[in-house]
């Protein structure tokens, strides 16, 4: 379990990033920090490996204050995928994998083998071992990205935006195959976008944050949903909209779901089911 | 007859190439204050520019420190080094103008070699957990070790050139040649050192071309081309000096 007590933080100009944050993260679940740029999200993600230190309150892992630990280890022993991947580009795609293992004293023999489990793990050919990120598509370096993250076997996956830069529809297909992997591996998964419905389909338990770091609401995404907190969350998942705000029109082949502008989104298949 | 046939008629006797004074003599004067120089500028310079680099600290009193060092005129400090430190200590005093010469361009490869990296490599590289001195020798120096040959390659012509100087201090080299031949009147002479500061120089500059390219790590090749861009926007060859 990851813990923020009452966390600030103040930058030397005068900005305050995030100020009295307190959240609870539950292990071996996933968890979204959504909101629009510059809301901290990232600057909260980053303070659970200690790439950025709080000015004041205290993270903790398990119950341990991290700020006690030492930042090189602490981030070796959790996995972190970031936005275009970050790959090393003179490393290759095995290398790239296997820096973390290597770093903390595996064998080049051990280290590989990993390498290449892993990239079978996240649907990478062991032909593109020897390439390097420049020869990989986005998709292919994303992929990269996350079976570095996870090359030592970490508890704790930090994610930042890993989906962000890529087309709609490797990105459906990127996040189809986290959610098979979080099945698979079981993670405490801290993730953060700002795409609602990238929130919706990967977080168990979804965060929007306002500037500031401002906590608006904590809930799953079916809690939110259905309760949003304020006007402006449900403005934010846009409750009124789209495939959020549907009603029932009988048709001829039975009832379906429409949204505000009478465009049919679904069938409603349990009244079909129990007429 | 014309000049240049004279001059190559001139580098190419017999008499040029023997006893003390012969051209090999020379060439291999020329040949150690120019290296000499290069490595203790970057003894000097290199860790400079690489804690710039790194730390991002530091900058704007390095662009003005080489900006100083630039402007000052070669001839004109090796002179008065000349009478600061007594005729005894002239290689010393040439030496010092040499490396003076040549620490800008070695400071700016360095540390634009290290300003050119994505700040998001260096920061994945660090988040995973690589200690400072692993980011220093893992990433920054091999990512940015092209533009430090770079600025190397500049370094070196401008002190292979600047060195001809070291003949008015009677220091041999090259210029040896040159300023007799100008006092003689003899433009063979002069002309036929020219050309040997400028081959060699030529032959130098090849020579570090071919090390600059292969020092672009593998996976970056595709960027060679913009690595090449960047270097010429920050380190101008000049070579202005050969008198």
């Amino acid at each position: 379990m990851i813990e923020f007590e009452n966390i600030s933080k103040h930058y030397p100009d005068g900005t305050k990033a995030v100020s009295d944050f307190s959240l609870q993260i539950p292990a071996h679940s996933s968890t979204v920090f959504v909101g629009s740029s510059g809301c901290g999200k990232t600057t909260l993600l980053r303070m659970i490996n200690r790439m950025v230190d709080p000015s004041a309150g205290t993270v903790r892992i398990d119950g341990e204050d991290i700020s006690t630990k030492n930042a090189v280890e602490l981030r070796r022993s959790i996995g972190y995928v970031m936005q275009n991947s970050g790959l090393l580009p003179h490393f290759s795609v095995a290398d790239n994998i296997a820096t973390v293992p290597r770093l903390m004293g595996e064998s080049r023999k051990t280290s590989r083998r990993r390498a290449l489990e892993l990239m079978d793990t996240v649907g990478l050919s062991a032909t593109m071992a020897d390439r390097y990120p420049h020869q990989l598509s986005g998709g292919q370096q994303q992929r990269v990205g996350v079976a570095r993250g996870l090359a030592s076997d970490p508890n704790i996956l930090l994610m930042d935006e890993p989906f962000g830069a890529v087309d709609p529809i490797v990105r459906a297909e990127l996040q189809n195959e986290l959610l098979r992997l979080q099945k698979e591996l079981d993670k405490t998964i801290v993730f953060v976008t700002h795409d609602i419905d990238e929130a919706f389909l990967l977080g168990d338990q979804v965060v929007i944050l306002a500037a500031g770091a401002q906590k608006l609401q904590v809930g799953s995404p079916s809690e939110i949903i259905e309760n949003p907190a304020n006007d402006f969350v449900a403005s934010f998942i846009g409750a009124q909209r789209g495939s959020r705000a549907l009603s029932v029109k009988q048709t001829a082949h039975g009832p379906v779901l429409v949204d505000a502008q009478g465009r049919t989104q679904g069938r409603l298949v349990e009244d079909r089911l129990n007429p | 007859m014309n000049l240049i046939s004279d001059a190559i008629a001139w580098l190419f006797a017999p008499e040029q190439w023997e006893g003390k004074d012969g051209l090999q003599t020379l060439l291999g004067e020329h040949l150690l204050f120019t290296v000499l120089s290069v490595l203790i500028a970057g003894v000097i310079a290199i860790p400079a520019g690489w804690a710039i680099g790194h730390t991002g600290k530091g900058r704007e009193i390095a662009v003005a420190a080489a900006g100083i060092a630039r402007a000052v005129p070669s001839f004109g400090l090796l002179i008065l080094l000349v009478l600061l430190f007594g005729v005894t200590h002239k290689p010393a005093a040439a030496l010092v103008s040499f490396v003076v010469l040549a620490i800008p361009s070695l400071l700016a490869g360095a540390y634009t070699g290290f300003e050119a990296i994505d700040r998001k490599t260096i920061d994945a590289a660090r988040a995973m957990g690589m200690t400072e001195w692993q980011v220093l020798l893992k990433v920054e120096i091999p990512l940015g070790l092209s533009l430090l040959v770079g600025g190397l390659r500049a370094a070196t012509l401008q002190v292979v050139a600047t060195v001809t100087i070291a003949a008015y201090v009677n220091l041999g080299g090259l210029g040896l040649p040159i300023i007799t031949g100008l006092n003689l009147r003899r433009f063979d002479m002069v002309l036929g050192g020219s050309l040997m500061v400028a081959v060699l120089a030529l032959l130098l500059d090849l020579v570090l071309a071919i090390v600059q390219k292969a020092s672009v790590p593998r996976g970056l090749v595709h960027r060679r081309t913009t690595t090449k861009n960047h270097d010429a926007d920050h380190l101008p060859v000049q070579d202005e000096e050969l008198t």
